[in-house]
């Protein structure tokens, strides 16, 4: 106990003496909390609208201008011309050109019909429907509002409450998956050369010759770190609390535990990088740039995975980052607790423990 | 002198076995797996649905949203907070509420009001559903007024009556792993063309290689240029197999031309990696460069309009996405290969980027020191 004890004081000085690398460590997962709970939304705002009007009239002019003074767009330009419409897509400058059919105020004062049509640019497809949604919402308060008197009474409206989230706050979206992500990439960053680096400085051959166990060697690796790990998640938690506004509306307890965990799983993730690489470069590769397209694509932090195709969903089980997520958004945006996470922890406490054994085995006591 | 720094500089980077494997391993892993996960599909939202009413209407409604191919029926709820219940859960991912008396107000003429409530703790898929079942309710709206415009004719005629037609461009079928695969590429090229040359240099000092670089006579330009063309030629590569794998897997071609990817990509490129070279330069070991470097690539990405809309961040953080030479490559590859948009049109974009190239490759050339400190 006294030798393993004495082994992590040795790593702790190795860490904290060099205060460059303590700075960025600590000072990362601040930064990008901040830009990304503020910066990142799904909503839709300040779409770019180009109007096309063979003319200009009372009624155009109208639901040009409620257009323009809803939230969802901007008109940044008209047209008179259909060949402008393509151009106008091709260089990013509409989003949407809603187009007035000829005489469209007359025909509508007149013969009660008009046509409009909306042309959305749908290369982002989901951005698209949602965006012509409103676009066809606004004009129909319009026809609606023209009504007056004669307002129509069969219409069913419906109501929306938007459920955990009524406000619709991007943080909520975005808190839970960026926590995750700025975890688990870290801390696999930082433990994924731990031993590599004593393989290339020469090191290792010292620890190997001395009577440590594994065992000790990977713990008193894994300690620092998690020290570390944990002052990075207290800072970003408490930095969603108070900063972005985003409470824990359930158990803190329950969340607190579950990323305790959540940082031993990513740190022994590390270290399992660690005993299989030979070179620094390429341990942090994998560790950097490997682990961080899985963890933005196959954690649910963006795209739901029950949408994903079967085989795909198999594999983002292997994802820590899946099973985090899912804890915490349930933990703190939809104020549950212990007994709806249970499911979510065993399978990090597994995961904890199949990485541990592997790294065991895969670390190797004699240099090649 | 160029010639022999340049060979140094290939058999550096590939005498780690590691290296030409990522190069090829790392875009076929992301290309051929996570597109599939990036397809938004929006067909199966799990509904549930608290009927209150029980009528010929509720029913017709009920119907006409699950024949609409978007919805699956996960959960049928006597009051809504059951049906919440089932949200918790995760059976469900919205709730409609149709009230008691649907029909008989309806027919009536009183109006009614419908609850749709979407679980909002995903706010895209929230107000992509919420979207699909307010306008499914909307056309059956219409078709009940039809119904009973029938037989209460004075309703209908005195109606004025827009006729709303939309039509989506460039992606008609809506598909989401067409929008996807342009911006993998361009991340792929820009983790590989950022993360290595941000180790690059800070590896000799390491190694103990820079010392030998700095007594001999090779001037700061010449070095930086050696360290960056190989990182050019690596991009052309991992440009080329990304679009070989976007042809043969996705069937995607790009809708304008490829001369116009590869003019702007071998500006981007240049741009990133001299970005990596400025950090591996102040860095002063590995694990600072690649955790410098991992800072700035996750801030690209996220503030890139990879998966959420610029135009809808806050204005300081449109500021940041303005500099984020990341940004102006994705607008550019998607455009050009959905739009099909040329130079002219991407003009903005290409000024931008000669603009970050240049500066980011003259601080790489400044700040390289030959003198240890």
């Amino acid at each position: 106990m006294k030798q393993l004890l004495s082994f992590v004081r040795k790593e702790f000085y190795h860490i904290f003496r060099d205060k460059t690398t303590m700075m960025i460590l600590l000072g990362i997962p601040i930064i990008q909390m901040i830009l990304f709970g503020f910066a990142l939304t799904t909503e839709v705002k300040n779409t770019q609208i180009v109007v096309l009007a063979p003319t200009y009239d009372d009624a155009t002019e109208r639901i040009v201008n409620k257009l323009n003074n809803s939230t969802y767009f901007d008109v940044v330009g008209r047209i008179t011309n259909k060949d402008e419409i393509e151009n106008s897509f091709r260089s990013g400058k509409a989003k949407l050109v809603v187009v007035f059919e000829d005489r469209f105020g007359e025909k509508f004062r007149h013969e009660g019909k008009g046509r409009i049509q909306l042309i959305a640019d749908a290369t982002d497809p989901n951005a698209a429907t949602t965006f012509s949604f409103y676009a066809s919402n606004i004009i129909n308060d319009y026809q609606r509002s023209m009504m007056g008197t004669t307002k129509n009474p069969y219409i069913i409206s419906p109501e929306v409450k938007m459920l955990y989230n009524p406000q619709m706050i991007g943080a909520y979206n975005f808190v839970p998956g960026v926590l995750g992500m700025i975890i688990i990439l870290i801390c696999a960053m930082m433990t994924s050369i731990a031993i590599v680096r004593e393989k290339e400085k020469g090191t290792m051959e010292v620890l190997l010759v001395s009577p440590m166990k594994p065992i000790y060697s990977i713990l008193s690796k894994i300690t620092p770190y998690f020290v570390l790990s944990c002052i990075n998640f207290a800072s970003i938690i408490l930095l969603s609390i108070f900063v972005l506004k985003v409470p824990v509306t359930g158990s803190f307890s329950a969340l607190i535990f579950i990323s305790l965990l959540y940082i031993f799983v990513s740190l022994a993730l590390g270290l399992l990088i660690s005993t299989l690489t030979d070179s620094q470069l390429a341990a942090m590769l994998i560790s950097g740039m490997g682990l961080m397209m899985p963890v933005l694509l196959l954690s649910g932090m963006i795209f739901p995975i029950e949408s994903m195709p079967v085989w795909l969903q198999v594999i983002s089980n292997i994802v820590p980052a899946r099973w985090y997520i899912e804890a915490v958004k349930a933990i703190m945006i939809q104020g549950l607790g212990f007994a709806s996470v249970w499911k979510d922890m065993t399978i990090l406490a597994f995961m904890a423990f199949v990485l541990i054994i592997v790294s065991l085995k895969k670390f190797k006591v004699r240099l090649e | 002198m160029l010639k022999y720094l340049l060979r140094k500089e290939f058999k550096q980077l590939f005498r780690n076995p590691f290296i030409p494997k990522m190069l090829l391993g790392f875009p076929l892993m992301v290309l051929l797996v996570l597109p599939w996960a990036a397809s938004y599909e929006i067909k199966n939202l799990n509904l549930s649905i608290v009927d209150n009413d029980h009528s010929t209407y509720s029913r017709k409604l009920t119907e006409k949203i699950i024949s609409s191919g978007y919805f699956r029926l996960t959960d049928e709820s006597s009051s809504f907070k059951q049906a919440l219940k089932s949200i918790e859960k995760n059976k469900s991912d919205i709730i409609l509420e149709i009230p008691p008396h649907f029909e008989k107000d309806l027919i009536n003429g009183q109006g009614t009001k419908l609850m749709i409530a979407p679980n909002a703790v995903n706010g895209m898929k929230a107000g992509v559903g919420m979207s699909y079942v307010a306008s499914i309710i909307g056309d059956f709206n219409t078709e009940i007024i039809q119904d009973l415009a029938l037989s209460t004719p004075a309703v209908n005629s005195s109606v004025p009556s827009i006729q709303i037609d939309s039509q989506f461009k460039f992606n008609p079928h809506l598909n989401y792993r067409v929008y996807m695969v342009p911006a993998l590429i361009v991340l792929i090229l820009t983790l590989l063309c950022g993360f290595l040359p941000g180790v690059s240099i800070v590896m000799e000092k390491e190694i103990g290689t820079m010392e030998q670089i700095n007594v001999s006579p090779v001037p700061k330009g010449s070095f930086i240029l050696a360290k960056l063309i190989p990182f050019w030629i690596i991009g052309f590569f991992v440009l080329s197999v990304g679009e070989l794998i976007a042809w043969i897997v996705y069937g995607l071609v790009p809708a304008g031309h490829y001369y116009t990817i590869y003019l702007f990509a071998s500006v981007y490129v240049l741009t990133v990696s001299g970005l990596g070279l400025v950090i591996s330069n102040y860095a002063q070991t590995m694990q600072q460069a690649m955790f410098i470097v991992f800072f700035f690539m996750l801030i690209f990405i996220m503030l890139s309009g990879l998966y959420t809309p610029i135009e809808s961040m806050p204005n300081w953080a449109q500021w940041i996405a303005a500099f984020n030479p990341l940004k102006h490559f994705m607008v550019v590859m998607r455009s050009v290969f959905l739009k099909g948009s040329n130079l002219v049109d991407l003009s903005k974009e290409m000024f931008a980027l000669i603009g970050f190239a240049m500066f980011f490759n003259s601080w790489a050339i400044f700040s390289y020191r030959k003198i240890n400190n």
